[in-house]
């Protein structure tokens, strides 16, 4: 295997962007930009289905890792994927391109800069995926930071400037501490090589205070109650494809962060520690969830809803079982597709009316058939009906709680049933009801880009809802490898 | 004298200096060319310094007084390097100000030798004298703009102050030397005794003065009013190139002759960069005036510099030395864009100045984001790296309180880079400035820019160039 795939994966969003760069944006030539993004986020797509193609799931081992010398005596360039990270890998290249079909309708002003920061957001995110080694994770996990911060800040809606910073500094103070870890790390196993650090484990005495530092930077990414409220802000503000990014991709890369480095690196702490995110799991989902209940405004809504499934997933990670990391996983991709598709139906009513109040809308069923469908199929699919990839999910942490402990699994079961009731009551307000706003007569329904990106999304929902098999295939042995290693270490006490 | 050759460089600037002068007295309407041939005399000095003194093993000449190592040579180059870009792009500014004349090139060469003395020196007698010669020079500078009254109080309370921070190294240095009986670091340092207060004391007073210099909180009260007073060309110099003398003369001072007493200093060290890294930061927010919020923020960095120094291990040292280098560079930028912000010959420099800066000028703008971006320590710009090194060389010796409360300082001075970023790309825009910048402007702002974006595809090279610096 000659060919650096993954590193390709990585630069060739970038290098689109570069192109971009270098193209005066007016008004005459957008639609060229769009496509020249476009094109180069397509491609990376096909190149990810490539690399899946490729893929042997029947081994646990890092597979098309590619290594060199980056900082001589101290940290090599590596990367490299296995049956966790190709998943987050293909989602982000699966939800860029859509994101960019849809700024058609949302971004008015300074479109090259907007895809030039979407492309570079898609080359820190993959980045962040398949990084096998700790300083290179740091580089793009904060790296991303910078794209997001532009992308609120510029493109956003009114109180943009507050949500902005207000995500900057929070993602970035969680972050240091991480750094601080990561660098002793280096001093005590004298490498950042995540393979290596895997094989050597780390030493017991410091793993509590290692993993705490790892988890305030992870749980404010995540986020976990009660350092979420970045989220919300972030959320409402930034315009339709910022908030896709954000929801589908940023949010899962502490998800991944939890599976990949506090389970794989800390077992000693990660179990110490089990009841903490259990209580605070448990916490945000039934505290946001009743939050989400009583929101106005619609995309504030899809943010805690978006808090309170990250809950289930943090639930899952922590019960160090099959069923419940399996579930986790497939819960961040089902959400992914979801929060994306809930975020792109907020912003085409907005879009229209200009306007993310539930109370602006209702009745507009026999307006907009086509999207009242669609929209109905995400709802759906977002409080975990059977048929759709949010049950898989759900249903696999459950599952995995159950076997683990039984009050936190009934307290997160009854999460679910709020989980339906706001998702339904918002859908019954915006689309079922009486006709009052007579405004709403003027919607036109889905145009065709709309209806592509919605269809594209609703595909993988109900095909990995019936069907989940080539994801749990994909993630089965390496997940199953990562918790003997880790009962092998916790039971050696390294 | 066989080693003349070593202190040639020294030798050629002192006799370029003198000759620049008597030729620009001479002939009339020269400020063109003596600046040009300034900017020769600086190439040919680096080049010169390069040659002879580089890949030479530790020499040391006249009684020992000076010496000539590696880690000279390297901060000798940095030096002259920075003073080059800083003159070759203060042109524009001087002649808006009609200041342009044969006296500030002459100044920054003298301030400039001044400093190659204190960089080699290895006595205490021939430290002080660099000091002053540099010192000397820059008071005249600050007041450069002789006919703003601004200009003028900056020039007046640098020399108040520094001439008192000048009294107590000297006092200092008298303790030592009551104590010790030598001023030569060598001979001090075999001499040591650290039953003996004085010394401490004489080390202390020292520190002080070296802090004064390198505007380390608490000895910080002159920066913001000289930077915001002196010419802005001036200003780019004052944060750049005595920085990197003093970071030098920190380094020597405190690990040749007391070493040993490192127990001694650590703390103070440690004290003296938690408190220009936490006040840096905080002091920053509330600015208006760009030159102040340069000031605070450069306190905020020579607090990182000095968290290296205060390690007490070659990597420590290397590591603040990478730091000045990127800081220098990051700085560079910076000024670059300030010295762009010009419209009818008159400069601004109110951080509202820069509202809407991304629409006129998106270049411009997308070239301070980057420098401002990596002046906080965002990953992946180059001022990511100057902190990481440090702070993986802070962590080597477990002071885990200076690194967290470095990094959570680096989230504080986060806020106030964001809000010029916020300024220049989220605000409405204003009346669109000049674009008829020189060559060496455009030129200078896009090589440091370009160096801090692509500085992660190649980390290796100045590590490798840094790392032959060993002096424990």
């Amino acid at each position: 295997m000659n060919f650096p795939i993954v590193s390709s994966l990585i630069l060739l969003p970038s290098i689109g962007a570069l192109f971009l760069f270098f193209t005066r944006g007016n008004k005459k030539n957008n639609f060229t930009i769009k496509y020249v993004a476009l094109f180069a986020s397509a491609a990376n797509f096909l190149l990810s289905i490539y690399l899946w193609i490729l893929f042997d799931p029947t081994t646990s081992e890092f597979q098309f890792v590619e290594e060199r010398i980056w900082i001589k005596d101290f940290i090599n360039y590596k990367v490299g994927v296995d049956g966790i990270s190709i998943l987050f890998i293909l989602l982000t290249t699966f939800i860029t391109p859509l994101c960019i079909i849809s700024v058609n309708n949302s971004i008015k002003e300074r479109l090259s800069e907007f895809l030039i920061a979407v492309l570079i957001m898609e080359s820190f995110m993959i980045g962040v995926f398949c990084s096998l080694d700790l300083v290179i994770f740091y580089l793009f996990f904060e790296a991303g930071l910078i794209p997001m911060f532009l992308i609120i800040g510029i493109w956003g809606g009114v109180r943009r400037v507050y949500s902005a910073f207000k995500f900057f500094l929070y993602t970035l103070l969680g972050s240091v501490l991480m750094l601080v870890a990561i660098i002793t790390i280096y001093w005590l196993n004298g490498t950042t090589d995540v393979i290596d650090l895997y094989n050597s484990g780390i030493d017991v005495k410091y793993q509590n205070l290692l993993w705490l530092a790892f988890f305030s930077s992870f749980a404010v990414k995540t986020p976990m109650w009660p350092v979420h409220t970045w989220l919300p802000d972030a959320h409402v503000e930034a315009p339709t494809a910022g908030s896709v990014l954000l929801a589908a991709i940023l949010l899962k890369m502490a998800g991944y962060g939890f599976i990949r480095f506090s389970l794989g690196l800390f077992p000693a702490a990660s179990e110490i520690f089990t009841p903490l995110i259990y209580t605070l799991s448990v916490i945000a989902i039934i505290f946001t969830s009743l939050i989400a209940l009583m929101q106005e405004d619609m995309k504030k809504l899809i943010a805690y809803s978006s808090v309170a499934h990250m809950g289930y997933v943090t639930l899952g990670i922590f019960t160090i079982q099959q069923q419940g990391i399996e579930g986790s996983i497939i819960q961040m991709i089902s959400h992914g597709l979801v929060s994306a598709a809930l975020f792109l139906c907020v912003g085409v009513v907005y879009d229209r009316m200009h306007s993310r109040l539930i109370n602006t809308y209702g009745g507009i069923v026999s307006i907009v058939p086509k999207y009242s469908i669609l929209f109905m199929l995400f709802t759906l699919a977002a409080l975990g009906l059977p048929g759709t990839s949010g049950f898989v999910g759900e249903f696999l942490i459950l599952m995995g709680v159950f076997k683990d402990n039984f009050l936190v699994a009934v307290i997160a079961s009854l999460g679910v049933i709020i989980g339906a009731a706001y998702m339904l009551w918002l859908y019954k307000r915006v689309v079922f009801g009486k006709l009052v706003n007579t405004e709403l007569k003027q919607m036109f329904d889905l145009n065709r880009s709309e209806l592509f990106i919605l269809s594209c999304l609703a595909v993988p929902t109900l095909f990995f809802g019936f069907y989940p098999d080539p994801l749990i295939n994909t993630i089965e042995v390496s997940i199953s490898d990562l918790i003997n290693q880790y009962n092998f270490k916790l039971a050696s006490k390294i | 004298m066989e080693n003349i050759q070593l202190i040639l460089p020294e030798i050629f600037l002192s006799l370029s200096i003198m000759f620049l002068l008597i030729f620009g007295v001479f002939k009339k309407n020269s400020s063109k060319l003596v600046q040009n041939l300034s900017l020769a005399v600086l190439i040919v000095t680096a080049v010169i310094t390069f040659n002879e003194n580089i890949g030479i093993n530790e020499t040391k000449l006249f009684n020992n007084s000076i010496i000539i190592d590696y880690l000279s040579s390297l901060m000798k180059i940095i030096t002259l390097l920075a003073a080059f870009l800083v003159l070759i792009i203060s042109s524009n500014y001087l002649k808006i100000f009609q200041i342009f004349k044969i006296e500030y090139p002459i100044l920054i060469l003298s301030s400039v030798l001044g400093m190659m003395v204190m960089i080699n020196s290895n006595d205490l007698i021939v430290f002080y004298m660099g000091l002053e010669l540099q010192s000397l020079a820059l008071y005249v500078l600050a007041t450069f703009n002789r006919d703003q009254i601004k200009s003028s109080e900056a020039g007046l309370k640098y020399f108040v102050l520094s001439a008192l921070s000048s009294g107590l190294l000297l006092y200092g240095c008298s303790l030592i030397y009551g104590f010790t009986g030598s001023t030569n670091f060598d001979v001090i340092a075999t001499k040591l005794n650290s039953d003996v207060y004085a010394l401490t004391f004489g080390i202390v007073f020292i520190l002080v003065g070296l802090a004064f210099k390198i505007s380390a909180v608490p000895f910080h009260m002159w920066a913001p009013d000289v930077y915001e007073g002196s010419p802005t060309s001036v200003t780019l110099f004052f944060t750049m190139v005595p920085k990197i003398a003093a970071l030098t003369v920190f380094i020597r001072f405190l690990y040749v002759p007391f070493l040993n007493l490192i127990d001694q200093w650590q703390t103070i060290l440690i004290f003296l960069s938690i408190a220009s890294m936490l006040f840096g930061a905080i002091a920053a927010i509330g600015q208006t005036n760009l030159k102040r919020l340069v000031a605070y923020s450069s306190i905020g960095h020579v607090g990182y510099a000095l968290a290296g120094v205060a390690v007490g291990t070659n990597d420590g040292i290397q590591s603040s030395i990478i730091y000045i280098t990127i800081y220098v560079l990051m700085n560079l930028g910076l000024f670059s864009c300030l010295l762009m912000l010009k419209r009818d010959n008159q400069y601004y420099e109110k951080i509202d100045d820069l509202s809407g800066l991304s629409k006129n000028h998106p270049m411009l703008a997308i070239s301070l984001l980057i420098v401002l971006f990596s002046l906080a320590g965002i990953p992946p710009l180059a001022g990511f790296f100057a902190k990481f090194y440090v702070f993986k060389a802070v962590i080597e010796q477990s002071m885990y309180f200076l690194a967290i409360v470095g990094l959570l300082s680096t989230v504080v001075a986060a806020f106030y880079y964001l809000r010029l970023i916020k300024i220049m790309y989220f605000d409405k825009e204003k009346e669109k400035y000049d674009t008829d910048h020189g060559f060496w402007l455009k030129f200078s702002l896009t090589v440091s820019t370009l160096l801090i974006l692509i500085y992660f595809i190649f980390p290796s090279q100045l590590i490798e160039v840094v790392s032959r610096v060993n002096i424990i």
